[in-house]
């Protein structure tokens, strides 16, 4: 029997619907899941039927933040929500700005925040609810991890939360897990230009993957890249604080990363790198490829 | 009596060499030298230390240590950025004068004798226990907005520079007064080069 979805967006760019969209075996999860009602697939219920009242579903699923004052389809969000939380299984926020605000949170609305989370804080607008969430956090959500989600609930297999409620199985890694710059992390080399395939970009060029939780680098995007392996520094877009300003520039103090890599102490890690830095290493400092 | 363990000896050994250098100058003191001073025989002391170039490095490692380790208390303690340099200085000066022999090793011997550390102390390598401490203080005074952010090296420079200048002066008995009585003033001098603009 097909799973009952229902997803419904407060303050969205759609990116997450996009995300989705990108899943390669759509047409598989079609035929598992069905959706009473999606803003972008044809589904059972118009809009305008779903917020005026309840139709049965088995996990809602929330895309974008939350706000007193923010409409959809001419109803206040949150009663749309309170419509359906209390009788679905689960509650899956997509993506980052239904996790913990995101960019939207800074939105003019009243209390605009993530559905459970205004960053790390805890709100207690839907805490009653707690123990019905997953959280897949991500600018945009993974579609992978979404739709693997999604499966191990339709097949009631046990889900092991972090402290924000997201699957330890993809949230209990960081972005720096797979990274394909590991040599040049670990001589603490930089040295990089966007786009091309040397350097870390720890040190000077903002890269968060270190302190990030996400698969990205172990269940790649499109199944054939991730924004380090392209040349690109992770932003966090997983994290309570995304984004973060200056997200091309790594944060220091005297020189010394704010931010290091996660549960490592500051002395063992300022030590180590001290260490590292004394040795020059020739074959990372130039291209690989050169002639 | 108990038998010294292999470390306290090797460090009974490192204090006496300190000594020596100090007095007769690196090049001049030789392993047999230390042994004979310490009354060991030249073969048990090898048994320590497999050369004299092992020796000084060891020995640059020890005094890192114990001055981070000094400066990991005051790193620890819950006082402003002021207190904190009031107190790096006080104790980088009682250093050099309780124990001179150890601050002038850093700076006669190692700092001046790179070829003898250039295999194995690469860098900041050998001194890293102390040069952390001194990471660890100027990145918490950024960070708590009572120090300014600038390059690590123009900061460290100023404050270490100084204080190794002072301890150089001393050290050649130009200063007409005790280290002691210079305390404040650089510790003021110091702490106005690195506050931030809003302090």
């Amino acid at each position: 029997m097909k799973t009952k979805l229902l997803w419904i967006q407060g303050l969205s760019c759609n990116g997450n619907v996009h995300s989705f969209f990108n899943y390669p075996a759509l047409e598989q999860f079609l035929e598992d899941f069905s959706f009473i009602h999606h803003p972008l697939i044809d589904s059972e219920f118009s809009l305008e039927e779903i917020v005026s009242s309840y139709h049965a579903c088995d996990i809602l699923l929330i895309e974008g933040a939350i706000a007193d004052d923010f409409m959809r389809g001419g109803k206040r969000i949150i009663d749309t929500i309170l419509l359906y939380a209390p009788y679905v299984k689960k509650i899956v926020t997509v993506g980052t700005c239904a996790t913990f605000g995101g960019i939207f949170k800074e939105s003019p609305y009243q209390n605009s925040s993530g559905f459970l989370y205004h960053e790390e804080k805890k709100s207690e607008r839907f805490a009653h609810f707690q123990d019905k969430v997953v959280s897949i956090s991500g600018c945009p959500v993974h579609p992978d991890i979404l739709v693997n989600t999604l499966y191990m609930l339709k097949e009631n297999m046990a889900l092991h939360l972090d402290s924000f409620y997201r699957p330890k199985e993809f949230f209990a890694y960081t972005v720096h897990n797979g990274c394909t710059r590991n040599e040049y992390f670990e001589y603490k080399v930089d040295n990089h230009n966007f786009g091309e395939k040397e350097g870390c970009m720890f040190y000077d060029h903002g890269c968060q993957a270190p302190f990030t939780h996400g698969s990205c680098n172990k269940i790649l995007w499109n199944e054939v890249n991730s924004k380090t392996r392209a040349g690109e520094p992770c932003h966090g877009c997983t994290e309570p604080h995304f984004p973060r300003p200056d997200l091309y520039v790594t944060k220091k103090n005297m020189g010394i990363p704010q931010y290091l890599p996660l549960d490592v102490p500051k002395r063992a890690y300022l030590t180590l790198s001290g260490v590292t830095k004394a040795f020059k290493i020739s074959r990372l400092e130039k291209k690989l490829i050169d002639e | 009596m108990a038998r010294a363990s292999k470390e306290e000896k090797k460090t009974t050994i490192m204090l006496e060499a300190l000594k020596l250098f100090s007095k007769e100058g690196f090049y001049s003191t030789t392993i047999p030298d230390i042994a004979r001073s310490l009354g060991m025989s030249v073969g048990n002391l090898y048994n320590y230390f497999k050369s004299k170039d092992i020796l000084a490095k060891e020995i640059i490692k020890y005094i890192s240590a114990y001055l981070g380790n000094e400066l990991r208390k005051i790193n620890d303690r819950d006082i402003s950025a002021k207190e904190k340099i009031h107190n790096i200085v006080t104790i980088y000066f009682q250093t050099a004068q309780e124990q001179p022999e150890m601050i002038e090793y850093f700076l006669r011997i190692y700092l001046a004798n790179r070829e003898v550390f250039k295999d194995g102390c690469e860098g900041m390598i050998c001194v890293s226990d102390f040069v952390t401490e001194i990471m660890i203080f100027f990145e918490e005074g950024v960070r708590k907005g009572e120090l300014r952010d600038q390059d690590f090296f123009s900061a460290f420079g100023l404050f270490m520079g100084y204080l190794g200048g002072m301890v150089f002066l001393f050290g050649e008995k130009v200063l007409p007064e005790e280290l002691d009585n210079y305390v404040d003033d650089i510790s003021l001098n110091i702490y106005k080069a690195l506050k931030s603009d809003e302090n």
